[in-house]
């Protein structure tokens, strides 16, 4: 073998090294796609794949657009905040085409999903128990979905605030009504949320019952206010609506 | 133009021989090629333009999520909507955000349960007593800043757009679901039809619109707010400012964009 000449078997193999290398990059010209890596190690089509898809809940906005009394009214309703499609259910169809209608929940199915009873739900959400609050019968009987109030004012305070009620009717605060501790307004029956109840604010509320210097009945507790309590206030430690049986 | 150049030449055959009548030929079909290949591509691109008039996303844009816990009354509504707006089959296991109660007790371990998501409300609890307190918390896919789902994504199927949003490339995710192990919030899923995963977009195809998405659209009582977190006006910004804000698994550096407000210790 002369000096310098390039054995055969390189040759060939560097042949066939050569043809994979350019088949690769000639295969992945092919094969990945044209938008791939524009922004970034992706499709750059897919985001508009994504963008041109089909809208299905058309927008309060669309829905003011054609039923302007409707929103008037339910503007001013504790329903303000419920956009029409919560109740009405996907609206694009309908907003494209008239003869295509949405949803009306007319019967009792719809209005429980908010307001059945939950312990869970935040405190002052109007809540009902479905199957005690007039059975088999559609809440639009009594109440306007677009306007919602209650056909009568409440009188009593369990009627919304039921769990503390609940809570309460079992304890040895029974008998303690609600306004021996809390200033209710008026008001607050017809518009709870802009007009509040007032709660107490020192241990003076509770050593009206409580205080050693009191003349109640025997059997309530009774501790010296300023003493036993030092800086800390009556309900950081008794829940008020559940006292403890033993003290 | 290429056509102009071919006509004198077949007029007056006497002047160009046949050899330089050939010449001139083929040189001319590549140029009568390409500009008839521009031609199409504009007519097409045009078409495109058309049909999508979008601007690519840009970084000027940084989409988020809020939600505020004390306002969120369980109604699943969020949910449902999403699975309209998005038509997600009607599996309990496939939602892309869903709505989890937590019912936490004086001693012991808090329960969570979601079951169907939230959309057909939740069984009364069996034990009510000895309940310190019990909350919603609506779940959805983060968007994190640091998307651990987009890094082991082996196709790049999955990615992050310029404004923040994750999104699935459907026609290229081959379905091996590295990405549904490797997120800690559990926002994808399997899609039983199409085999590829699946999860929220934040409706990448509604804020496109002008529209917000369908799970912040339909929320009654607002405890959703979506908005851009670049934009001063955004109600985002300022529902950031005035709440005590808690995002869902920091310690994991995936720098989540979806913000709760009065989030217990135990939501996580």
């Amino acid at each position: 073998m002369s000096k310098g000449k390039v054995p055969h078997q390189l040759m060939v193999l560097s042949v066939i090294a050569v043809a994979v290398i350019a088949g690769f990059f000639v295969m992945r010209a092919y094969l990945t796609p044209k938008s791939f890596g524009k922004y970034g190690h992706y499709r750059a089509d897919a985001i508009d794949d994504v963008r041109n898809l089909p809208v299905s809940y058309a927008g309060v906005n669309v829905c003011a657009s054609c039923h302007e009394e409707v929103f008037q009214k339910k503007a001013k309703g504790f329903h303000r905040g419920v956009t029409c499609e919560v109740c009405h259910g996907p609206a694009a169809a309908h907003a494209e085409d008239n003869s295509i209608k949405p949803e009306a929940p007319r019967q009792r199915g719809g209005c429980p999903l908010c307001h059945n009873y939950n312990p869970a739900r935040p405190t002052g959400f109007p809540q009902i128990i479905t199957a005690e609050h007039n059975p088999g019968k559609p809440c639009m009987t009594c109440h306007n979905p677009h306007d919602p109030v209650p056909p009568t004012t409440p009188e009593d305070c369990g009627v919304c605030h039921r769990s503390i009620a609940a809570q309460k009717l079992v304890s040895k605060h029974s008998s303690v009504e609600c306004t021996t501790c809390h200033q209710v307004p008026k008001q607050h029956f017809v518009n709870p949320r802009l007009n509040r109840v007032g709660k107490p604010t020192n241990n003076e509320a509770c050593g009206n019952c409580h205080g050693s210097d009191v003349k109640t009945q025997p059997q309530v507790p009774k501790v010296e206010t300023a003493k036993h309590a030092g800086r800390y206030l009556c309900w950081e430690c008794h829940y008020p609506h559940s006292p403890e049986n033993t003290p | 133009m290429s056509m102009d150049m071919n006509d004198p030449m077949e007029k007056g055959p006497k002047r160009v021989g046949r050899r330089k009548f050939l010449d001139l030929v083929f040189k001319a079909m590549p140029a009568a090629g390409i500009t008839l290949g521009t031609c199409g591509l504009s007519i097409s691109s045009l078409r495109g333009e058309e049909e999508k008039k979008l601007e690519p996303p840009s970084e000027k844009n940084s989409y988020a999520m809020a939600v505020d816990i004390h306002k969120c009354i369980g109604c699943g509504r969020c949910a449902y909507a999403c699975k309209k707006e998005n038509k997600v089959p009607e599996d309990p296991h496939t939602v892309r955000t869903w709505v989890e109660r937590y019912v936490i007790p004086v001693e012991g371990e808090a329960l969570v349960d979601s079951p169907n998501g939230g959309i057909d409300g939740f069984p009364e609890l069996p034990e009510t007593k000895n309940i310190l307190k019990s909350f919603f918390v609506p779940k959805l896919c983060n968007h994190c800043a640091n998307p651990p789902c987009v890094q082991v994504c082996p196709v790049g199927a999955t990615f992050q757009t310029k404004d923040g949003v994750i999104l699935v490339d459907e026609k290229y995710c081959v379905g091996c679901r590295y990405c549904i192990q490797a997120c800690p919030y559990g926002a994808r899923y399997m899609h039983p039809v199409k085999h590829v995963a699946d999860k929220c977009t934040f409706c990448y195809h509604r804020i496109a619109k002008g529209l917000v998405p369908a799970c912040v659209e339909v929320c009654p009582t607002q405890a959703r707010v979506f908005g851009d977190l670049n934009r001063q006006s955004s109600p985002i910004r300022r529902f950031l400012r005035f709440n005590a804000i808690k995002a869902l698994k920091q310690e994991l550096n995936t720098r989540p964009k979806v913000f709760y407000a009065n989030a217990d210790l135990e939501v996580r």
